[in-house]
Formats: C-alpha cells, sequence, structure tokens
C-alpha cells in the first residue's frame, strides 16, 4: 500500500495511509505487543472490530482507544506503554 | 420532546444499510449510527467497488440517509433520537480458548479478515485458519489475495456434517456461499476437516501452533494464527433497552419487531445467519416501520429460506467436545483480567464467578469471555448496564446528545 | 439438627456475624438467595473510613478498621486491599476549618492524620483541579472488593450456607418461600435493605447509590478522595444528593460516586443523577471526561431515620437480632457489628460501648 502520510509511535515517525486503521499500521511497523495483561503478558489485535479490547493505545493523548476502529490521520500521534522494538 | 427522526438504524452493517435505505425510500427521515469509522458493517467495510456490497453502499450514499459514523449507541438515550428504532448490531466472533491463544500473533478469523481490510498486509506471511464455520474460507481466500501463504485451514466440523451441507448449498446461491466454493477450489489439500488447533506456543509472539487432525498431531511453525468457532449475536445494546433475548439473539416476530414497542431489530442480532438473511430482515423492518406490511410480506418467503439455510449452518459447524475442553488450568479464559479456566471452573453461575473471581469485569465488559463461559458452561452475563459499549465518561453526560 | 444460630443474608454484614458467631462454637445457618455478597455488598465502593460523625460512628468505624487489619491480612488477593487512605479536600477556608476539626478529632482520638496545604495537595493528586484550599489525609483507611471479603467470612467460618428465599423472619423461626419451616437458637436479621419485607416493622428504607467504573487508569488518583462536604449531604436524612467520592481500585480502575436518592427502590440508573454525580466529580477532577467508562450501577443502603445501624436484640421479636441499617458504611462497619452481635450473644462485654446502635430505640411497643 502506499504510505502517503507519517503517523508517530512513542514519537518514532511510522507510515501509513488514510484508510489504514492504526491498528493495521502499528502491525505493519513490526509491532506486536500493544498492550500488557494483568499479569504482564503481552497482547495485541485479537478481534478486529472493537469488541476485544486488546488493542487499546493512547491516541493523541487520549488513553484507551481502539486502534481497530481508529483511522490514520497524519501527525497521529500513538503511545504504546512499552517501547516498541 | 418530538424526535428528530422517523426512524433511527443502530449498526451500518447489511442489515442496518438495508433497512435505512428501505425505509428512507419510503420518504422516512433516518439515522444511521455505526462505531466504525466507515459503514459497511463486518463482511462490506467500506467496500465500495464490487458487486452487491457497492450497490447497497451507494445506494446509501446517495440516499438522504443521515449517517454518522464512529458513534457508538451506549444506552437508553437512543430511543430519544427517533421515533422508532431498528437494531441491526450484528454479530462478533466466538473464541474457545485453548493454551496460547492470547499471544500476539494470534487473531481472530473474522479478526484478521477486518485487519487486513484494515489494511493490515499479509503479504508473504504464514498463516494458519483454525475453528469452524464459512468464514475459515472468506478470510482463508482474503488472505491469499492479499498475497499471503495459507498453509493449512483446519475446520473442526467432520466431513460428514460438511458433505451434508454442501450438498444442499445448491439451493443458497449466496456471496458467502460463492466465497466459500471459491476458497475450497483454491485451497485444495490445505483445507482438513476434522481437524482443529490444540497449541500455540511462543513467548513475546506466537511461534508455532500444534494442530490435530486424525490422531496425529503436529506443529506448523513461524505463523500467524487466526482462529474462530463461529459468530455471536451481539446482543447488550437490545438487552439494556429491555428486549427479549433467547438463546443469545434478540427474540422477533413477523414484522422483525422485538418484545418492545417500537423497537425492531434484524440482521445476525436475531440468530446468525449470514449476509442475505441480515439484507431480507433489514428491509421487512424498514417496511413493517414505516407502514408497508404488504411489502414486507412479499420478503417472509426469501426470509424463511435464509432462516433454513442458518439453522443448518448452526448444526453444521457446532464445536465438537474437542475443541470445548482445549484449555489448560492455567489458559487465561477472561482476557482482560487474566482469570484461568481453573478459577473459573468451579462456580455455577455467570454472578457467582464475576464476584469471585472478576471474570466478565474488564474492559471487554465480558463479551468475549462471557462467549465462552456460555459455550463452555451454559451461562454467561445477564444484567446489561450502561453504557452498552466502553465509552469515555463525557458520553454519559449530554443529556440529549449521542 | 437446630442451628444455634439462624442469619438470613450472606452480605458483608451478616458473613461477618456468621464468622463471630462461629468463634462462639456455636453451629451457625446462614441463608441467602442471591450470591454471597451479592447485595448491597456487591454494589458499595469497599471503602474502610474512619468517619466522625458523632462519637458513636467514629467508635463503630474504628473498632471496625482495627479489625479489619486482621481480617485482610488473612485473606485472599481477591479482597484487592490496599490501603490507599482517604483525602478529604476542601474546596475553601470554611472546608479547610472542617478539615482541621477532623484533624483535632483524629489527634485526640489517636488516628493519624495530615493537613495538606494546596501545594502539598497538588503534589499529592496532580489530577485535582487547581484553587483548591488543601486537604486532610487519613493515611490508614483503606479500600477493598467486599464480595470476596464475604465469601471469605462464610467459608473460613464453616458456617452452613443454604440457597434459599427467606419469606418471613420471626423470633427464632424463619419460614422460607417454599413454606420450610427452620427453627434455630437464636435468629439474626441481615437482610441489609430487604430486613423490613420479612420482618415488618423494622425502620429500614433503602436509599438508592449509584456508581461509575472505568478502564485502569494507574496512578490517576492515589488516595479514595472526598468532598468535605460529603458528611452533611450523606447525613441529610431525605432528599436526593450528590457528593464528589472517587477511589483508586487496586488494579488502577477509578470508582466514581457518588449519590443519594431516598425511597427509590429500583436499580435503574437515573440518568439524572448520574449526570449531576459525574459533574460534581468533574469539578474536582477535570480530566475525567477523558476517562473511558465500562460500567454504571447503582445499589440499595439500608438507612434508619436516625442516621444509626440497628445492632443488638429486636425486642419486637424475642430471639432476633438485628444486624442491619448501616446506610453507607456497612462494609466499614461490618466487622465491628459481627463482633457485636457475638458480644451479645455470649453476654460478655461488647467491643466498645455500642448502645447508641441497639435497636430498642426505635421500638415503641
Ligand atoms: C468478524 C466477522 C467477519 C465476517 N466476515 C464475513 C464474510 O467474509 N463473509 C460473509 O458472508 N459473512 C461474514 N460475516 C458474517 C456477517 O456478520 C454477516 O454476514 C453480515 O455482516 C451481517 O450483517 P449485520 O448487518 O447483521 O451485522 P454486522 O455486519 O455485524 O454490522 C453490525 C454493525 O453494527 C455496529 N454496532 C454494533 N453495536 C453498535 C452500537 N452499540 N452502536 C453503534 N454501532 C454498533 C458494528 O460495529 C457493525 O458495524 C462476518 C461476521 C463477523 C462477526
Ligand atoms: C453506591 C454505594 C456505595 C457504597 N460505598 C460504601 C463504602 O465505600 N464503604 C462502606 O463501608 N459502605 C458503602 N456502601 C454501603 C454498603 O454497601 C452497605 O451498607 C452494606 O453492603 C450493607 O451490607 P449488608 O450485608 O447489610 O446488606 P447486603 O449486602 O444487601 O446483604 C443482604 C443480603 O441479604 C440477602 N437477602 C435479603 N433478603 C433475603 C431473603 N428474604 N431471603 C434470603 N436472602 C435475603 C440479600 O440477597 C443480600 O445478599 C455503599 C453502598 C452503595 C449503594
Ligand atoms: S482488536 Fe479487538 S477491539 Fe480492536
Amino acid at each position: 500500500m502506499p504510505s502517503t502520510i507519517t503517523i508517530f509511535v512513542n514519537s518514532k515517525p511510522v507510515p501509513a495511509t488514510p484508510e489504514t486503521t492504526v491498528a493495521a499500521a502499528l502491525l505493519n511497523a513490526g509491532i506486536t505487543t500493544f498492550r500488557h495483561s494483568p499479569r504482564h503478558e503481552p497482547r495485541s489485535p485479537l478481534c478486529g472490530m472493537g469488541i476485544c479490547m486488546e488493542c487499546r493505545v493512547t491516541i493523541d493523548g487520549v488513553p484507551g482507544l481502539r486502534s481497530c476502529q481508529t483511522l490514520c490521520r497524519e501527525g497521529m500521534q500513538v503511545q504504546l506503554e512499552v517501547e516498541p522494538a | 420532546m418530538s424526535a428528530p427522526f422517523d426512524i433511527t438504524v443502530v449498526g451500518a452493517g447489511p442489515a442496518g444499510i438495508a433497512a435505512a435505505v428501505t425505509a428512507v425510500e419510503s420518504g422516512a427521515r433516518v439515522l444511521l449510527i455505526d462505531d466504525n469509522p466507515r459503514p459497511g458493517g463486518q463482511i462490506w467495510r467500506g467496500d465500495w467497488n464490487s458487486g452487491r456490497e457497492g450497490d447497497w453502499l451507494n445506494r446509501l450514499a446517495a440516499s438522504h440517509v443521515q449517517l454518522e459514523t464512529s458513534t457508538a449507541a451506549i444506552d437508553e438515550r437512543i430511543l430519544d433520537k427517533g421515533r422508532k428504532l431498528i437494531l441491526a448490531t450484528g454479530a462478533r466472533e466466538l473464541f474457545l480458548p485453548f493454551p496460547g491463544w492470547t499471544l500476539p500473533g494470534v487473531t481472530g478469523v473474522g479478526g484478521l479478515q477486518a485487519l487486513i481490510k484494515g489494511g493490515f498486509d499479509v503479504a508473504n506471511k504464514r498463516i494458519v485458519l483454525a475453528g469452524s464455520g464459512p468464514l475459515l474460507l472468506a478470510c482463508a481466500s482474503l488472505a491469499r489475495e492479499k498475497g499471503a501463504s495459507v498453509m493449512l485451514v483446519a475446520e473442526q466440523s467432520d466431513s460428514a456434517h460438511l458433505r451434508g451441507f454442501t450438498a444442499s448449498l445448491w439451493r443458497h446461491p449466496g456471496k458467502l456461499i460463492e466465497g466459500a466454493r471459491l476458497g475450497l477450489s483454491l485451497l485444495g489439500s490445505a483445507y482438513k476437516t476434522n481437524c482443529w488447533v490444540e497449541s500455540a506456543q511462543g513467548r513475546e509472539h506466537v511461534e508455532s501452533v500444534q494442530l490435530r487432525h486424525a490422531g496425529r498431531t503436529w506443529q506448523e511453525r513461524s505463523v500467524l494464527l487466526a482462529t474462530g468457532f463461529g459468530l455471536v449475536p451481539n446482543t447488550e445494546l437490545a438487552a439494556l433497552l429491555g428486549c427479549h433475548v433467547e438463546d443469545g439473539a434478540v427474540h422477533v416476530g413477523d414484522w422483525q419487531q422485538t418484545s418492545r414497542p417500537s423497537i425492531y431489530a434484524a440482521g445476525e442480532l436475531t440468530g446468525i445467519g449470514g449476509v442475505d438473511k441480515s439484507i431480507v430482515e433489514g428491509r421487512i423492518a424498514a417496511l413493517a416501520a414505516t407502514g408497508r406490511e404488504a411489502e414486507a410480506r412479499t420478503l417472509f418467503s426469501d426470509r424463511t429460506t435464509w432462516r433454513e439455510f442458518a439453522a443448518g449452518l448452526l448444526r453444521t459447524f457446532a464445536p465438537r467436545p474437542e475443541v470445548l475442553s482445549l484449555a489448560a488450568a492455567n489458559t487465561p479464559i477472561c482476557r482482560c483480567e487474566d482469570i484461568p479456566l481453573s478459577e473459573v471452573a468451579a462456580h455455577g453461575n455467570w454472578r457467582d464467578l464475576k464476584l469471585a473471581t472478576r471474570c466478565g469485569m474488564g474492559f471487554c465488559q465480558g463479551r468475549i469471555c462471557g462467549s465462552i463461559t456460555r459455550a463452555l458452561y451454559g451461562y454467561g452475563p445477564n444484567s446489561p448496564r450502561p453504557p452498552a459499549v466502553p465509552a469515555p465518561i463525557q458520553a454519559l453526560l449530554e443529556e440529549r446528545e449521542l | 439438627m437446630k442451628p444455634d444460630v439462624l442469619i438470613v443474608g450472606a452480605g458483608i454484614v451478616g458473613s461477618a456475624c456468621a464468622w463471630e458467631l462461629s468463634q462462639l462454637g456455636l453451629r451457625v445457618l446462614v441463608i441467602e438467595d442471591e450470591a454471597v455478597g451479592g447485595g448491597a455488598t456487591a454494589a458499595g465502593m469497599g471503602h474502610l473510613v474512619v468517619l466522625d460523625g458523632s462519637e458513636a460512628e467514629f467508635e463503630l468505624s474504628a473498632a471496625s478498621l482495627r479489625l479489619w487489619d486482621q481480617f485482610v491480612a488473612r485473606m485472599p488477593e481477591g479482597v484487592e486491599y490496599s490501603r490507599c487512605g482517604t483525602l478529604w479536600v476542601a474546596a475553601d477556608q470554611e472546608e479547610m476549618a472542617e478539615a482541621q476539626r477532623k484533624h483535632n478529632f483524629c489527634a485526640a482520638h489517636g488516628v493519624r492524620s495530615e493537613m495538606l496545604d494546596p501545594v502539598q495537595l497538588a503534589e499529592t493528586e496532580p489530577n485535582l483541579c487547581p484553587g483548591l484550599a488543601g486537604g486532610l489525609v487519613l493515611p490508614d483507611d483503606g479500600i477493598l472488593f467486599a464480595p470476596v471479603a464475604a465469601q471469605w467470612m462464610i467459608r473460613d467460618s464453616k458456617a452452613e450456607l443454604l440457597r434459599a428465599t427467606v419469606a418471613r423472619l420471626e423470633g427464632r423461626r424463619a419460614i422460607l418461600a417454599d413454606g420450610t419451616v427452620i427453627e434455630a437458637g437464636i435468629t439474626v436479621n441481615a437482610a441489609g435493605a430487604r430486613a423490613p419485607h420479612i420482618t415488618p416493622g423494622i425502620p429500614v428504607t433503602p436509599r438508592k447509590g449509584q456508581l461509575v467504573i472505568t478502564d485502569r487508569y494507574p496512578g490517576f488518583i492515589r488516595h479514595e478522595i472526598v468532598e468535605l462536604g460529603y458528611l452533611k449531604l450523606a447525613h441529610a436524612a431525605s432528599g436526593e444528593s450528590v457528593a464528589f467520592n472517587v477511589q483508586p481500585r487496586k488494579n488502577g480502575q477509578v470508582l466514581v460516586g457518588s449519590s443519594r436518592q431516598h425511597g427509590v427502590k429500583t436499580h435503574e440508573i437515573d440518568r439524572h443523577m448520574l449526570e449531576r454525580m459525574l459533574r460534581r466529580a468533574i469539578e474536582y477532577l477535570p480530566a475525567l471526561p477523558q476517562l473511558a467508562a465500562i460500567r454504571c450501577w447503582t445499589g440499595l443502603r439500608p438507612a434508619t431515620p436516625d442516621g444509626r445501624a440497628l445492632v443488638g436484640p429486636w425486642p419486637a421479636q424475642p430471639g432476633m437480632y438485628l444486624a442491619t441499617g448501616h446506610e453507607g458504611l456497612g462494609i466499614t462497619a461490618a466487622t465491628a457489628t459481627g463482633r457485636l452481635i457475638a458480644d451479645y450473644v455470649a453476654n460478655r462485654p461488647p467491643i466498645f460501648d455500642a448502645t447508641a446502635f441497639l435497636p430498642e430505640r426505635c421500638f415503641h411497643a
């Protein structure tokens, strides 16, 4: 997919398109751990459709947003609780 | 307060779109809302360019339906929006837990499909799909189309069941089936029945998955795993509004009316049946809600056909006992709260379970674990409270606004 | 075999009674028709708090907290105990004077407390709005998840638990909904807000409260934070009120309260009250609107006309004890209540002079 915009994940630039969901953009960037469970197990998107809540990230300062139901926007700041590898 | 719309439709999947477009064509003022950024629901997902989805989506775009995306209906204030309400909140996937199912790299089957449609690039990725139902094939062919190597499609149902079902398919020339046929021909030997995933291994990400077929087990390495065992209706909002829910689906009458006056339900919400059942039910609901009962009646026989098809679907892909007992003592059942099987198994009803362990108290509001406990033990969440979908506190405030 | 004690209600109060009475060597039968801890106990915030609305209230809550310390040490992790302390916030100088009075009261009664000036307040709880006058911290208050505490008490007591609905409780016997009659040495009505349903004449009425819980936001707040106006509002005998009262669950969730409505018996969310309650909380925590809410719910507090719990023999029904009417303090006060009932039954000196709570004050023959 041609990349037309840039979002920032923990301040690092990640290419995306406006049609891409934030979840897909993160996966495409090789990010596999979106968050940790209470017992600190790594978790990533399961349902892709806003149900499981495993894809929650902080977007533009708002915590707990579902990345699978959010489209990328130019300059969007995504914050993960863990530094992506 | 006089309602600004004649009809509010919640859910912009096939059922909701068919309902909204039909209602607006009857001259009604219609509001259609969906929590996704684009209309289309699970299957269409804003796909404007192809076949029937294009037709409906273009009809929607050309219509006077007021469409509000990225908007969730969270409580009874949705009733203030219009004089009548059509619920078309669709379905989600049923996950059955096995060791390793919480690892990154393990997604739903519909989940993978949705992620791909959301732009997840699967080119050259090795993928195993395991679970049950036609969705496996739909997702496998999409993944192939996008350049993935589909290593295996593991269907837990046994071949005898499946043969009976496929034999009946000629009567139901729907999109789903076309997709399935196509998928089957493409997949050839990568499609196995009587086959299921037993576990996934890995530390930070799935590294391999163990499969079982005909008494034999083996591992597939360096793969993504998509797993799902069919669908369950999203009844939370309907239940919150007081609509009668029976066997996990919203109970409706001939006119798609629920037990609450002026509230209709259509699509997967009333029982899993696929896109054609959703469309015809959406149309019937809209016709009935706009006083065109005679026209609605002409669609009844179609609806019967699709409901029969749905019943066949459920019989064919019902989970076998083995896949209901894959979880180990320490396998999480409630992902939000990390509650393992050993803690979940010891209770006799949902409320005891919840109060003793916090199972179902997390951010998914019991949607994932509650469907699992229903499948495993026959009970699940039963006291809906607002918000029907998690929402910012701000959204609980505006007295009149959504 | 006839039980020595028959308790109706396995809420936190009935469970604490079962535990204490079992320690006396008595055979205890508990009858509950819901989940253990499934009534107001499951709805409440679980704030263990020393209150000083009156000398009697102070004695009851302080004695309870001392007992809770012993309990939580033995309870499983699921009880989610956290000694987060209470932060009473003062919006203005008048409330600051009240904080000072409380501080002095605590000092005189051997309870630790610490005054905060506006700067210290902002350091302690950075998400509080600016412009507050200060606050008072009681570091030994805590929070827990009461249903798990109730379940532990029932289990540990070895009391027998019967899942059944009691239709009537009179003197030394219970009549179940199916007509079965169970006799006992004594009975304890610990049926919470439903106490008068089975024993008419008990002066308890429901007082509805609503709560909202969020997703996990560890560190968003650190103390249970309560506005100093809370007690005035809580103790107003009638009408409706809301107060700022938020709690940091051990797992990082934020529990937002609180509201009071008298005489409402249904469990529906009251949208108007919910909204008032949230707006009040947002005045103090401006970032609250962004946090994601998972669930709203309501509960019925068992309230009495004079705001004091009913703990002790009920003269109208010889052989029956009451352990109810704790309104918004039942989780805190459960432990001392259980101990008091056991003290009365065993005829030993009570853990403190709890005459103020004896039900006989409400009995007019
Ligand atoms: C993950 C998944 C993938 C699927 N893939 C296929 C496929 O490839 N081929 C196929 O033939 N069938 C597929 N199906 C089956 C599919 O559900 C139906 O065929 C069809 O999409 C059903 O239409 P519907 O309108 O009933 O529900 P849906 O399409 O599920 O639409 C419901 C919509 O309502 C929205 N919604 C729900 N609750 C609220 C709320 N409270 N507020 C606002 N919006 C809300 C949902 O986000 C969704 O957009 C899939 C189903 C799922 C769950
Ligand atoms: C919103 C809210 C917030 C609160 N916050 C706090 C707080 O932070 N701190 C605090 O200390 N307190 C708090 N409380 C108050 C506290 O929850 C109650 O005072 C306390 O739970 C009462 O306990 P109980 O055992 O008397 O009643 P319940 O927990 O209601 O127990 C009574 C039990 O009896 C059973 N029962 C009743 N009738 C029958 C019958 N006929 N047959 C069989 N079983 C029967 C019921 O099912 C129930 O389980 C709060 C209350 C509310 C509503
Ligand atoms: S992946 Fe499940 S909610 Fe986003």
